[in-house]
């Protein structure tokens, strides 16, 4: 039941941030002083931590995704449905904590 | 572990020819999500963990990556893919919630209308983009431009 909430929360949220990363990429097409200005804002500490904040949706939302895949196609997965989600678990922690370390160093680095 | 549901589970729903539009959707959820977990971490890795990650990221970097075929072919996918599956399931999540028929037919023309609106305009960014525009300040373009 957790596991759907959170699905249905991060699948929204991800869709959301989705839009706007696609108009702020466009800019690229504006000129090159106007892309480098928004991205910046991507740069500072507070974004910093919004950008944890995606790639942990992200990747609980994927993570998931495919442990809902495996229990769908897989009389295995279906039986072994809690083992799947101890797994999915755990490699979301293993993701955080080979992503969260580098990014905030790059990001509050210099 | 056994647990029993009782039946009928769920009223059955007979249904007259044609395609099964539902159940496309479903095996596209599925379908698109594995080829998502390809697309999206490797585009977060090469975004965000190379280098200098999130700090490295301006136009140079963007003009490098689609100037190459390769990442226009990925991006395009992406977009394409992702946007598709997260529109699908914000249409199941309207369904769920939205019990006025005409709340939900506005909520869905708005998801409807903001993706098609996004898969051309980011459709038109990757294949039209110069990484090198007339005029602009050399510093800030990929090396490439400047015969380097
Ligand atoms: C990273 C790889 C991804 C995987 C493996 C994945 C997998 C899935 C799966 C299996 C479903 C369930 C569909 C169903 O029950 O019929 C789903 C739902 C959904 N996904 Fe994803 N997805 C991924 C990325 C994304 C992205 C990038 C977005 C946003 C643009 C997104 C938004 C959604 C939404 C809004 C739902 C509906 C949730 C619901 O009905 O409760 N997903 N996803």
């Amino acid at each position: 039941m957790w596991s759907w909430v959170f699905h249905r929360i991060t699948g929204v949220a991800i869709f959301f941030f989705l839009l706007v990363h696609i108009l702020d990429t466009a800019l690229v097409r504006v000129s090159p002083e106007a892309y480098n200005a928004v991205i910046g804002t991507y740069k500072n500490p507070i974004m910093g931590l919004g950008e944890v904040a995606l790639v942990a949706a992200i990747g609980l939302h994927a993570l998931n995704g495919i442990r809902i895949i495996l229990i769908d196609f897989w009389a295995w997965g279906t039986r072994h449905q809690k083992l799947l989600q101890w797994i999915v678990i755990i490699l979301w922690i293993v993701l955080l904590v080979g992503f969260v370390p580098r990014h905030l160093i790059n990001v509050f680095s210099e | 572990m056994t647990t029993s549901i009782e039946s009928p589970r769920a009223a059955r729903t007979v249904r007259r020819g044609g395609v099964n539009w539902e159940k496309w959707g479903w095996i596209y959820m599925r379908v698109s999500g594995v080829a998502l977990v390809v697309l999206i971490f490797g585009h977060l890795f090469v975004n965000l963990m190379i280098g200098d990650g999130v700090k490295a990221l301006d136009f140079a970097f963007v003009g490098g990556k689609l100037s190459n075929p390769f990442w226009q072919v990925w991006d395009t996918l992406m977009l394409w893919l992702a946007l598709i599956h997260g529109a699908n399931g914000m249409r199941t999540i309207t369904n769920d919630y939205a019990h006025n028929r005409l709340v939900g037919v506005v909520v869905k023309g708005a998801i409807l209308a903001a993706t098609v609106v996004l898969i051309i305009l980011g459709t038109l960014v990757v294949y039209t983009f110069d990484p090198c525009p007339a005029g602009a300040p050399t510093d800030l373009l990929p090396t490439f431009c400047t015969g380097g």
